[in-house]
C-alpha cells in the first residue's frame, strides 16, 4: 500500500481488496508513526477520519462510489474544513474551529474522499520553507536537515513520505510548485480561477489558486476532476464546461514544442539543478518534441512585482484578524487599540508582521501610485510576455527552483534570499497561467530537483499529458526517501 | 460685509434590496442582534463576498431618475480600517469608478427652482453598530447591519443656504421612494446626510470646509448648517481660521463639535477589491431597468402644470408618488374648471386627515372617484365648498361612500332660494345693529362679520354668493 498510486488504490478499493477504514487506518498509522518527527501535520482526527472512511466504505457497498471515494487526503490547513482546527499555521487562529467547509473540502466530501487531516504550512502560506509555521517546520522526508519549501510544505512532505497517497495545497507565488520541486513529489497549480478560493483562507487573493499533490501526473488530473470547477460564491471563479483533466494523459507528445526561456537558463540556476532540469528536456526530445528559444524578458520584475502586490493584498486581507470575533485575543490590554495592537503583535509571527507593513507601506497615501500602480502595470507586462512565449511553443519548461531544498535556518534569516527561491514560479501567479513542478532527478546532495511545466490559460489537460509521458519513460516520481517504511 | 455659503451634501441611501451587498442574509429591520450576520458579514476566515445585482439594479435607477452616467465599468474598492463594527477590517466601496457619475436635481426653495448637480453615487456596504450600554465596561457588536446595501449620493457644493440644503435633502428622500430604491425611513436610519459647509466672501475662492455628520431629520439639519455657518463667520471675523475638520451635531445643545481634524484623517489605503471583478453595466442592462422605470415627479409636476395648477403646488403633488397618482387619476375624469378646487383639497384638507392619521392616501377611504363626485356638487351649486371638505370629506373618510348620499342623510343641500335667504339676511340685520352702523361708517370687517352669522344662521346651507349679494343689496338699500 505504501508506495501505491491514487490510481491504484482506488482500484485496490473498486475491486474490494481493501476497505476505506483499512487504507485510511493504514495511513493514519503512519501519520502518527513514522510521520511524526516530520512535523507535517497540525491537526490529525483518527476518529473523525475513519468515521468518514466507514461513510465512503457504506457508499461504495451501496455502488455509489467514485475515484476518490474513501482515498485519504490530506488537506493544507489553510482550507476550512467543518469541525476541523482550522489555523493557517498561525497563533492568531490557534483556536479557531472552521464553522464550514471551504468548497474544495465540500467537493472532496461528496467525492466520498477521507479527510486524513490538516498539513502543516508556513503561516498565512507566507514563506518558502515551512519554517515561518507557528507549529514549527516541516522537515524534508529525503533529508531531515533540510526544508520541504512552502507554504505548502506539510502537503509536499507528507506525499513524499507516504503519509498520504494525494494532498492539497495552495500556490501564491509558487506554494505548490516549489515545495513539490524541493520535497520531489508532483504539484499543479491550475490557471486562476479554476479552483474556488472560497473557504480558503486569503493571503493575496488575486494569486492564491489551490491545486493537488501526487506522486504521479496521474493522480494529479483524478484530483483535479474533483477540485476544479465553477462556484457562485468565489466571484473570481470561473463558469466553464466541466473536464475531465485524464482525457489527455495517453496522447503522444510528439511534435510537442516545448518554449525554453532565456531568462530560466541564463543565470542563478545552480548547476546541479540545471543538470537535472536538462536531462530532462533531453529526455522530452527523445520522446520527439521540439525545443524552442522562448524569452520572459520582464520576467526579472516579477520578484519586486510580487512582494509589492502579494504584501498590499496581504494587509487588507489579514486585518479581519483583530481578536473581535474569533481566535486570538490578548489576555490583557487596557483599551480597543490596545486590544488590537496586543492580539495582533502577539498573534501574528515575523515574516507575516513584515508583509503586512509592506502591504500597508505600499498603499499608503503618497506612495500607492509609485508602489502598487506600477506594480499592477509591471504585472501585465509579465503576463503580455506569457502571451507572445505561447504564440512559439505549447508549454514552458525550466527549472521550479534555483536550488535544491536548502538546511532549515539557512536562510531564515534573510527574507530577501528566501524570496528569491520563487524567482521561477512567481511570475505564472502574476499572469495566471496554470503551472506545475514534477520529479526531474537528483541534485548534489541527493536532494530532489523539479522540472517545472508551465502551460497556457486552461491547459491543465495538456500539462498533465506532457507530465504523464514523462512519467512514462522515467521513475524519478515513484522514488522514496530513505527510512520512512 | 456678506458672506456667502456653500454646502454640498453627501447622502447614505439604503437600499430596499432584500438581501445583503455582498451575502445572501436578510436586511430587515430590527431583529435580535447578530442573528442576520452570514459567515461573509462576521468575515469568517475564507469568507469571499459576491455582488447583490438588485443593489446595482437601484442605483441605475438612480442614475437614469438624475439623468446621470451609468459608467459600463466601475470598481469596488477597500477601504481600509480598524473598527469592531467593521468585521474585515476594510470596508467595500467604490473608490475612483462609481457606478454613477454626475447627474442633476432640480429642487423648489420657496417658488424658486433650482438645480443641484450631483458628482456622483456609488454603492457600499454598511458597517455594523456597535452598543456601548448594557454590557458592563465592554461593547456588544451586531453586525446585523453589516453589509447592508448603500448608495452614496454626492452633490456637487451647490447649495447656498440651510433652507436650500434641507430642500434639496427633501426632494432626494422623495425621489428615492418615488423610484422604490430606498424606504425613505430616517429613524431606523434608511437615510442619512452628512453636510459639508464653508462660507466665503462673494467672488473669493472656497474657503476651508467642515463636515458635519449625525444630520438624522431635516430639522436637525437645517439647524446645524445655520449653527456652522454662525460659527465659522464669526470665527473668521474674529480673525480665526476655519479648520478643516468632521463635526458632530448635537441636537440637544444645537451646537457642532469637533470629531476629528484633517491632520488625524485616516489613510484609507484605498485600492481596487480584488475578490470582486469590475461592475459591468451593459446598455442592455440599463435598458431594461429603464423599461421599468415610474414616471418621475418632474415628468408628472409637468402634467399639473399642464392642468393650470400653479408650480408651488404641483411640487407638493409630487412629494411622493402615492400623493401624485391619486391626483391624476382624480383628475383625470374632472372638468377642467374643478381641478384647481381638487388640487387645494387634496393638498389641503385630505392630505391634513392622512397626516394627522399616519395614513396611506392609497389605503384611505376617500378615493378619486368619490372626490370627483363631490367636486361637481360644489360646483354645481348643490352645497357649499366648507360643506364639502367639512362634514362630506369626514364622512367619505370614515367610509360612508357615495358623497350624493352623504348630502342627502345630512341635509346639507345649499339654500339657493333668495326668499329664504332673504329673511335670514334680514333676521340677523336685524338683530346687529352696530355691526350695520360700523360697515356703514366704513368698516369692511363688519361685513364678513355679518356674512358668518348668516351663515351660521343658516346652519352652514347659505349659498354664499347669493349671501353676499343679497347683504350687499340691502346694506345699501339701508
Amino acid at each position: 500500500m505504501l508506495n501505491l498510486t491514487l490510481k491504484q488504490l482506488a482500484a485496490e478499493l473498486a475491486a474490494k481488496r481493501v476497505s476505506s477504514v483499512e487504507v485510511t487506518q493504514y495511513f493514519l498509522k503512519r501519520i502518527n508513526g513514522v510521520g511524526k518527527a516530520l512535523n507535517a501535520f497540525i491537526s490529525v482526527d483518527d476518529e473523525r477520519s475513519l468515521t468518514a472512511a466507514r461513510a465512503a466504505d457504506e457508499l461504495r457497498a451501496k455502488g455509489l462510489a467514485g475515484p476518490l471515494t474513501g482515498i485519504p487526503v490530506a488537506h493544507k490547513d489553510i482550507f476550512c474544513a467543518k469541525g476541523w482546527l482550522t489555523t493557517c499555521a498561525s497563533k492568531i487562529l490557534s483556536n479557531f474551529v472552521a464553522p464550514y467547509d471551504a468548497h474544495a473540502i465540500e467537493l472532496f466530501n461528496r467525492a466520498g474522499a477521507v479527510i486524513a487531516g490538516k498539513t502543516n504550512m508556513d503561516e498565512f502560506a507566507m514563506g518558502s520553507s515551512n519554517e515561518t509555521s507557528y507549529y514549527g517546520p516541516v522537515k524534508n522526508p529525503w533529508d531531515a536537515a533540510a526544508v520541504p519549501g512552502g507554504s505548502s510544505g506539510g502537503s509536499a512532505a507528507a506525499v513524499a513520505a507516504r503519509l498520504v497517497p494525494v494532498a492539497t495545497g495552495t500556490d501564491t507565488g509558487g506554494s505548490i510548485r516549489q515545495p513539490a520541486a524541493l520535497s520531489g513529489v508532483c504539484g499543479l497549480k491550475p490557471t486562476y480561477g479554476v479552483v474556488s478560493r472560497y473557504g480558503m483562507i486569503a493571503f493575496a487573493s488575486s494569486l492564491d489558486q489551490a491545486g493537488p499533490f501526487a506522486k504521479t501526473s496521474e493522480d494529479l488530473a483524478l484530483m483535479m476532476n474533483v477540485m476544479a470547477g465553477f462556484d457562485a460564491r468565489d466571484s473570481t471563479s470561473l463558469e466553464r464546461p466541466t473536464e475531465d483533466y485524464t482525457r489527455d494523459l495517453a496522447k503522444s507528445v510528439r511534435g510537442l514544442r516545448i518554449g525554453l526561456p532565456v531568462e530560466f537558463f541564463a543565470r542563478g540556476m545552480a548547476p546541479d539543478v540545471a543538470k537535472e532540469v536538462d536531462q530532462a528536456v533531453a529526455e522530452f526530445r527523445k520522446l520527439g518534441c521540439e525545443t524552442v528559444e522562448v524569452s520572459l524578458p520582464n520576467m526579472k520584475l516579477s520578484v519586486p512585482v510580487y512582494y509589492v502586490l502579494a504584501p498590499a493584498e496581504a494587509s487588507s486581507n489579514l486585518s479581519r484578524f483583530d481578536g473581535v470575533r474569533y481566535g486570538y485575543r490578548a489576555p490583557e490590554y487596557t483599551d480597543l487599540a490596545d486590544m488590537y495592537k496586543k492580539s495582533r503583535a502577539q498573534g501574528f509571527g515575523a515574516e507575516v508582521k513584515r508583509r503586512i507593513l509592506i502591504g500597508t507601506y505600499v498603499l499608503s497615501h503618497g506612495y500607492y501610485d509609485a508602489y502598487y500602480l506600477k506594480a499592477q502595470r509591471l504585472r501585465r507586462l509579465i503576463a503580455q510576455d506569457f502571451v507572445e512565449a505561447f504564440k512559439k511553443c505549447d508549454v514552458i519548461m525550466g527549472p521550479t527552483a534555483p536550488t535544491t531544498a536548502f538546511n532549515i535556518g539557512e536562510k531564515a534569516g534573510d527574507p530577501v534570499q528566501m524570496y528569491l527561491s520563487d524567482i521561477y514560479t512567481i511570475a505564472v501567479n502574476l499572469a495566471g497561467l496554470p503551472g506545475m513542478s514534477i520529479p526531474a532527478g537528483f541534485g548534489d546532495k541527493s536532494r530532489p530537483v523539479g522540472l517545472q511545466i508551465i502551460g497556457n490559460y486552461f491547459d491543465e489537460a495538456r500539462m498533465l499529458n506532457v507530465a504523464h509521458q514523462y512519467q512514462q519513460a522515467s521513475d524519478w516520481h515513484m522514488r522514496m526517501p530513505q527510512g520512512i517504511e | 460685509m456678506k458672506w456667502e455659503v456653500v454646502i454640498g451634501l453627501e447622502t447614505h441611501a439604503q437600499l430596499s434590496t432584500c438581501s445583503k451587498i455582498f451575502s445572501g442574509a436578510s436586511t430587515a429591520f430590527g431583529a435580535s442582534p447578530n442573528s442576520q450576520a452570514s459567515a461573509v458579514d462576521i468575515a469568517l476566515p475564507g469568507v469571499l463576498p459576491v455582488l447583490n445585482r438588485g443593489a446595482v439594479e437601484r442605483a441605475i435607477r438612480f442614475g437614469l431618475a438624475v439623468g446621470a452616467t451609468i459608467s459600463p465599468r466601475s470598481i469596488f474598492a477597500r477601504k481600509n480600517y480598524f473598527y469592531p463594527d467593521l468585521p474585515k477590517g476594510y470596508q467595500i466601496s467604490q473608490y475612483e469608478l462609481p457606478v454613477v457619475q454626475g447627474g442633476a436635481l432640480t429642487i423648489m426653495v420657496g417658488d424658486v427652482e433650482k438645480t443641484v448637480k450631483l458628482t456622483r453615487a456609488h454603492l457600499e456596504e454598511d458597517a455594523g453598530k456597535s452598543l456601548h450600554e448594557d454590557f458592563h465596561g465592554m461593547s456588544g457588536i451586531d453586525l446585523n447591519r453589516a453589509g447592508t446595501p448603500l448608495l452614496e449620493i454626492v452633490t456637487e457644493p451647490d447649495m447656498t443656504s440651510a433652507e436650500e440644503a434641507v430642500a434639496y435633502a427633501k426632494a432626494l428622500h422623495a425621489l428615492v421612494q418615488w423610484i422604490g430604491i430606498c424606504d425613505g425611513n430616517m429613524q431606523e436610519g434608511s437615510f442619512r446626510c452628512d453636510a459639508n459647509v464653508s462660507v466665503r466672501r462673494p467672488g473669493e475662492p472656497l474657503g476651508t470646509r467642515c463636515e458635519i455628520k449625525n444630520l438624522n431629520s431635516f430639522r436637525f439639519m437645517e439647524q446645524a448648517i445655520k449653527y456652522e455657518v454662525r460659527r465659522q463667520t464669526e470665527l473668521i471675523e474674529d480673525g480665526g481660521k476655519v479648520l478643516q475638520e468632521t463635526r458632530l451635531y448635537d441636537p440637544d445643545k444645537d451646537e457642532t463639535r469637533s470629531m476629528r481634524s484633517k491632520e488625524d484623517a485616516m489613510d484609507y489605503r484605498y485600492f481596487p477589491d480584488p475578490d470582486l471583478l469590475p461592475l459591468e453595466v451593459s446598455e442592455k442592462w440599463i435598458a431594461q431597468v429603464k423599461a421599468t422605470m415610474p414616471e418621475l415627479p418632474k415628468e408628472q409636476q409637468k402634467k399639473f402644470v399642464a392642468y393650470g395648477i400653479p408650480v408651488k403646488q404641483a411640487n407638493m403633488l409630487t412629494a411622493n408618488r402615492e400623493t401624485s397618482t391619486f391626483a391624476l387619476t382624480t383628475f383625470a375624469g374632472a372638468p377642467a374648471e374643478n381641478v384647481p378646487m381638487l388640487a387645494n383639497w387634496i393638498v389641503g384638507p385630505l392630505n391634513a386627515k392622512l397626516n394627522q392619521e399616519n395614513v396611506l392616501i392609497s389605503q384611505c377611504k376617500v378615493t378619486p372617484d368619490l372626490l370627483r363626485t363631490l367636486s361637481m356638487r360644489v360646483a354645481d351649486g348643490t352645497i357649499s365648498n366648507s360643506a364639502a371638505t367639512g362634514t362630506v370629506l369626514a364622512a367619505m373618510w370614515a367610509g360612508e361612500g357615495d358623497p350624493d348620499a352623504i348630502i342627502e342623510k345630512r341635509g346639507l343641500k345649499q339654500i339657493s332660494d333668495s326668499g329664504e335667504i332673504g329673511k335670514i339676511v334680514d333676521q340677523v340685520l336685524a338683530a346687529n345693529a352696530q355691526q350695520v352702523a360700523d360697515y356703514k361708517s366704513g368698516k369692511e370687517k363688519a361685513f364678513n362679520s355679518l356674512v358668518g352669522q348668516i351663515m351660521k344662521a343658516s346652519k352652514g346651507k347659505a349659498n354664499p354668493a347669493q349671501v353676499n349679494a343679497l347683504l350687499k343689496q340691502k346694506l345699501g338699500a339701508r
